[in-house]
């Protein structure tokens, strides 16, 4: 059995975060310097400025002191304060339905082949505010494979722990435990989706969603499922949580789009978590170019 | 009791209401004074201030069933003061509102006015709130007589449409705006059997 050794030192010991955060920023200014320094001098400025903006990183203590994560609570500093009681060693991950190798995993084998490496991804949530986190993980593309989907597996199922002892939210009824999450396949071997274990550096805070959460940057934060204990390939279009509690609300599909408002609030604009006025909200949350050919033809009204 | 303490109470009693009553407005500027409003402090702010609206609006509404089960006519100086409380801290929710979360953009607001249940209760609300600010003074209450008892019945219309507003907004966990409706319904209930309960007695006596 391959056992993966954690690394002896991790990134963010050598480099203190708000330094090993600016050495993004340096790269970025300087790319954008570097692009800038073609056009008309009079656009430069706003060049470098927009760039800039919108992939400033959201701080470490704001991303991980305002969290939605029912499990522990449904105020946004519920999570912070009461997840210490998840434990996430030993973590088992199963794999199970339409594949020619399910089992049971550690976290540990689960992740052993593949090397993990940094994302800085836009996270929309669905209340309309965002931030700008950097993730560390493993694409979802290179892990699922390894399972053999069959031609039968249509979608994936990602399944979040449950266990009210460990999780104090799962003893309300405010959702239908255990959360659960799905993507169509070719969602989920896009190569931006994220199985992420990591945040700035450092191992993923348990509030994230440790030890093991998906980033799917184009979709509202909700399908963003935490803590998974399961993935399972189906056939069939997965129930969703919140698809299930709200379903003229929430949909299946959750595609970040400005044009389809919620029911209930509007999707034309979000608040960055740190700056005071709403900005924008960009179809697919800015990634439209990586992502927009996966729903030609689909009136994204109907599948919001 | 000397002659002298009920008049030093209701000496007293209305700049201490007054004063007690800005302590939410202080805590919130102390709040941002200290960078404690959290990561997303227009938010904060704006959870707050609709917080304390409807707080002030059920302690208005209290006022009279306090004073009925307690014989303790005095409470009745405080109500004015506290229902404008209430139209000063629901005008600060919706300052955050206009300027922070639409920059005054009118286009914006009248979509949400129009498209959004809880925003159109919420917005009719503090409309209703308006004349009722503009009739409560002295000069007021005296020129529309018997009516200005009849327009300031809205508050009861603008405490279930305040609730509504927040039942309306909330994702899934219902537990406060649920709090705030059962204080409510306690307080409009109380009314509703004290008139059911005068107009039995009126009947019998004739």
């Amino acid at each position: 059995m391959l056992i993966k050794q954690p690394a002896d030192i991790h990134p963010s010991e050598i480099t203190p975060p708000e330094l090993y955060a600016r050495r993004r920023e340096f790269l970025k200014t300087a790319a954008v310097f570097g692009a800038a320094a073609l056009l008309p001098p009079i656009m430069r400025g706003t060049v470098a400025q927009a760039a800039d903006d919108d992939l400033k990183l959201t701080p470490y203590k704001d991303i991980t002191a305002y969290n939605n994560f029912y499990e522990f609570g449904s105020s946004k500093s519920d999570p912070a304060e009461n997840a210490g009681s998840l434990k996430t060693k030993p973590w088992f991950v199963a794999v199970e339905g339409h594949c020619e190798k399910p089992g049971r995993y550690t976290l540990e084998d689960f992740l052993a082949p593949h090397p993990s490496e940094e994302r800085i991804y836009r996270l929309r949530c669905v209340e309309a505010w965002s931030m700008v986190v950097p993730w560390l993980g493993v694409p979802l593309s290179t892990i699922l494979p390894r399972f053999q989907p069959t031609a039968s597996a249509k979608y994936v199922e990602f399944t979040t722990l449950l266990d009210p002892a460990q999780m104090p939210g799962q003893r309300t009824r405010l959702l239908d435990w255990p959360y659960v999450e799905g993507l169509r396949m070719d969602e989920a071997m896009n190569p931006l989706t994220l199985l992420a274990t990591g945040l700035y550096g450092k191992e993923l805070p348990n509030q994230n969603g440790a030890p093991l959460r998906l980033v799917v940057p184009w979709k509202y934060g909700f399908k963003s499922i935490k803590s998974i204990v399961k993935i399972r390939f189906t056939e069939t279009q997965p129930k969703t949580t919140w698809a299930i509690s709200g379903p003229g609300e929430y949909g299946f599909y959750a595609n970040v789009n400005p044009a389809v408002d919620h029911p209930r609030w509007s999707q034309k604009k979000e608040r960055r978590v740190g700056d005071l006025f709403r900005r924008e909200t960009l179809p697919f949350n800015g990634y439209a170019e990586q992502v927009a050919g996966l729903y030609t033809g689909m009136d994204l009204k109907t599948f919001f | 009791m000397t002659p002298q303490q009920p008049r030093l109470i209701s000496r007293l009693g209305k700049p201490l209401v007054f004063i007690a009553s800005l302590l939410p407005l202080v805590w919130l500027c102390w709040l941002i004074r200290q960078g404690q409003l959290g990561a997303n402090p227009v938010e904060t702010l704006s959870h707050h201030s609709g917080d304390w609206s409807l707080r002030f609006l059920l302690l208005t509404l209290a006022v009279t069933p306090l004073r009925r089960l307690t014989g303790w006519n005095r409470l009745q100086q405080f109500r004015r003061m506290l229902g404008l409380f209430t139209f000063f801290y629901v005008c600060l929710h919706f300052g955050v509102y206009l300027i922070f979360d639409q920059f005054f953009d009118l286009r914006a607001i009248i979509e949400d006015v129009a498209q959004r249940p809880y925003i159109t209760v919420g917005f009719a609300g503090w409309l209703l709130l308006i004349p009722l600010a503009v009739t409560s003074t002295h000069t007021m209450i005296k020129r529309l007589g018997r009516n200005w008892q009849r327009l300031h019945r809205l508050v009861y219309v603008i405490g279930a449409l305040g609730v509504l507003h927040y039942l309306w907004l909330v994702k899934a966990d219902l537990t406060e705006p649920l709090v705030y409706a059962g204080v409510l319904a306690v307080l409009l209930g109380y009314r509703l059997w004290w008139w059911t309960r005068s107009a039995r007695i009126a009947r019998s006596i004739r």
